[in-house]
C-alpha cells in the first residue's frame, strides 16, 4: 500500500487504472484506498512541481523566496506549538518546521519583491508574541525542490536501435 | 589482395542494424528497439568514478582485477544465490559479458566442436561461437511454452562433437526466466555428457516473478559452468564495459590467460565504479527494478488489449508479443511500424527461426512513451 502513496508522491497524474495496473492490484481496492486517505488527510493534495525560474513571463516569474529562521521563547503547555501555528495560517508562509540548533523555527516565505518579504517578516513576523529574534535567508536560485533537479535534462544518450 | 578471415567474412552483419539506420533518419521516432536502460548510471555511482578519476585510478590494474571488487563480487553470489566461488582463484572481471561470452567460447572450444544454443536468443551468441571455432546448433524454444527450454529437444541435439551448452537467463529477447527445475535438468543432462554450460547471467536481478537461479549453485552444474554476470542491466552500467566470470579455477586461468593479452584488464576507473555499484547502490538498483516491473504490467497489459499475445515476461526488460495475428513476418511488421507509426521494435527473427512471428519490444522507456508507442501500435494494427 506504501507504494502507492510513493508512486502518487512522485506523479500525482497517474490514474487509479495505471497504478492498479503497475501494482497488480484491483482497480476498486487502489481507488478505496486512495479515497480514504484524501478522507483522512494521509493525501492532503495534489499538485505541480514548477519551476518559476524557467517560466518565459517576466511577471510570473517575479516571485522571491526566503528562509526564515525564527527564535522563539517557548511557553508552559504548548512549546513552540501556538506559534508556529500563527506563522503558518499566513499565506506568505509556505512552510514552517520546528528545528534543531541555533534557532527554534524555519520557515519559507514567499512575497512578490524582497521588500514584500522584508515588511513581512518585519511587522508580521517579529512582532509575534514571543519571538524573540529572526534571520532572513533570501533564495537567490533554486537548484532542486521536491526531488526535482532544475537543471535542464540530460538528452537520451543512447542509440535508438541496440542488441 | 589475399582474402580475410573467411569465418569472420561469412558471418552476416546483426540484422538488427538496418532497424538503426532507418530509425536514425526518422524524427519522433519512439523506440521500443533499444537493449539497455533508460536510466543513467545511479549518481553515487557516477560520483565514485569522478573521485577514481579526480585521483588518478587511470592505471592498468591486475589482469583478474582489482581485489575488492572480485571479493565483492563473491560474497553477492553467495549471498543472493548461495554460488561458491573462491575470489582470487575464480572470479576475473572482464570489460562487459560480451568479453566474458568471448572468453568462454575461446576457452572451451576447439575447431569444431559444437556449442547447443537455445534460441531465440542474445544476437552476439552464434557469431561469437564461430570466431571461437565452434558450430552453433540452435534449439528451439516455443513461445506456447513461455520460452523455457526443452531438455528433451536439448538432448536430441548432443552429438560427440557437442562441448557445451550456452543459456542466457532472463533472457533477451524474450524475457524467459528459465526455472529452476529446467537448470537442473539441464546440469544433469550436462553431466551425464560430459558437457560444459555457459550461463549469460546478465539480467539475474531483473526477475519479477520470483527469483534468479544462478547456474553456479547447481551441485550438478558447479564445476563444468562458466557464469557470465555484470554491471550494465541492474546498475545500469552499459557504457562503463565492466562484468566478471565466475568458473572452476582450471577455466578461470585460462580466462585470465587470453584476457591478459587481448584485453589486459578491464578499465580502472569502471572497476571502481563497480566497486561502489555493490557497496552502496543497493537501494538504486531496487528501486530500478521495481520500476521496469510496474512498466512492465503496463505495458504488457497494453500490448495484450491492442490483441497482441504477449507471453509474460518473468524477467529481463523485454516484451516478445506474438504479431502473428497481423498476418505479417517480423521483419515486415517492424519495417512498417517504423515507417508508418514511428515506433521501433526488433523483429525476433533476429535472434532466431523461433523468433519468427514475435517482435521485441524493450519497456526500458518512460511509461508516457510506452504508452503512446501502444497508441500507435494500436493505429498501426487497425490500418493493416
Amino acid at each position: 500500500m506504501r507504494e502507492i502513496l510513493e508512486l502518487l508522491e512522485r506523479d500525482s497524474s497517474l490514474s487509479h487504472d495505471t497504478i492498479a495496473t503497475m501494482l497488480g492490484l484491483p482497480v476498486e481496492e487502489v481507488s478505496a484506498r486512495i479515497a480514504e486517505w484524501e478522507a483522512s488527510g494521509v493525501i492532503r493534495r495534489y499538485k505541480a512541481v514548477v519551476n518559476w525560474e524557467a517560466v518565459d513571463d517576466a511577471i510570473a516569474r517575479e516571485k522571491v523566496v526566503a528562509f526564515i529562521d525564527v527564535s522563539v521563547a517557548p511557553a508552559r503547555g504548548v512549546g513552540f506549538d501556538d506559534v508556529a501555528l500563527r506563522i503558518s495560517r499566513f499565506d506568505e508562509v509556505t512552510s514552517v518546521h520546528l528545528v534543531s540548533g541555533g534557532h527554534d523555527l524555519r520557515c519559507t516565505v514567499v512575497g512578490r519583491d524582497i521588500r514584500a518579504v522584508s515588511d513581512f517578516v518585519s511587522q508580521r513576523l517579529s512582532t509575534i508574541d514571543r519571538v524573540m529574534s529572526t534571520a532572513t535567508h533570501f533564495v537567490l536560485k533554486t537548484h532542486k525542490r521536491d526531488g526535482d533537479v532544475f537543471a535542464e535534462p540530460e538528452p537520451d544518450h543512447r542509440l535508438r536501435v541496440t542488441p | 589482395m589475399k582474402p580475410l578471415n573467411e569465418v569472420i567474412a561469412a558471418c552476416p552483419p546483426s540484422g538488427i542494424r538496418r532497424f538503426f539506420d532507418i530509425a536514425a533518419e526518422m524524427d519522433d521516432v519512439i523506440s521500443l528497439g533499444v537493449g539497455e536502460p533508460d536510466f543513467v548510471t545511479p549518481w553515487r555511482i557516477r560520483e565514485a568514478g569522478i573521485y577514481a578519476l579526480e585521483h588518478g585510478y587511470t592505471t592498468y590494474t591486475s589482469n583478474a582485477g582489482l581485489p575488492a571488487l572480485r571479493m565483492l563480487i563473491c560474497s553477492d553470489l553467495q549471498q543472493r544465490y548461495s554460488a561458491e566461488y573462491e575470489w582470487d582463484t575464480e572470479c576475473l572481471i572482464t570489460t562487459g559479458v560480451s568479453e566474458g561470452l568471448d572468453l568462454a567460447l575461446r576457452v572451451l572450444l576447439n575447431p569444431g566442436d559444437e556449442v547447443i544454443v537455445p534460441e531465440p536468443c542474445y544476437v552476439a551468441y552464434e557469431p561469437c561461437v564461430a570466431f571461437a571455432g565452434g558450430t552453433t546448433v540452435r534449439v528451439p524454444t516455443r513461445w506456447e511454452d513461455r520460452f523455457t527450454v526443452d531438455v528433451d529437444v536439448v538432448a536430441a541435439a548432443i552429438t560427440p562433437r557437442t562441448k557445451a551448452i550456452l543459456i542466457g537467463s532472463p533472457a533477451n529477447p524474450t524475457g524467459a526466466v528459465q526455472p529452476r527445475e529446467t537448470l537442473q535438468a539441464l546440469a544433469r543432462l550436462a553431466e551425464k555428457h560430459d558437457l560444459y554450460l555457459i550461463s549469460d547471467e546478465i539480467y539475474d536481478r531483473l526477475t519479477y516473478n520470483g527469483s534468479h537461479t544462478c547456474l553456479g549453485a547447481i551441485p550438478e552444474a558447479r564445476d563444468r559452468t562458466i557464469v557470465l554476470g555484470g554491471f550494465s542491466k541492474a546498475q545500469a552500467m552499459t557504457g562503463w564495459r565492466v562484468g566478471w566470470i565466475c568458473a572452476p579455477q582450471a577455466i578461470a586461468e585460462l580466462c585470465v590467460r587470453v584476457h591478459q593479452y587481448t584485453m589486459l584488464c578491464a578499465p580502472h576507473v569502471s572497476q571502481l565504479a563497480a566497486v561502489e555499484a555493490l557497496t552502496s547502490a543497493e537501494t538504486d538498483v531496487s528501486e530500478m527494478v521495481a520500476d521496469y516491473d510496474r512498466r512492465r504490467r503496463v505495458f504488457v497489459k497494453g500490448l495484450r488489449e491492442i490483441g497482441l499475445e504477449c507471453p509474460e515476461p518473468d524477467g529481463a526488460f523485454y516484451a516478445f508479443p506474438s504479431i502473428r495475428s497481423s498476418g505479417l513476418d517480423s521483419e515486415t511488421f517492424a519495417e512498417r511500424l517504423l515507417k508508418e507509426q514511428g515506433v521501433a521494435v526488433v523483429p525476433g527473427n533476429v535472434f532466431g527461426p523461433s523468433g519468427e512471428g514475435h517482435v521485441r519490444c524493450s519497456y526500458a522507456t518512460a511509461l508516457p512513451q510506452l504508452e503512446t508507442a501502444v497508441d500507435r501500435m494500436a493505429a498501426f494494427l487497425q490500418n493493416l
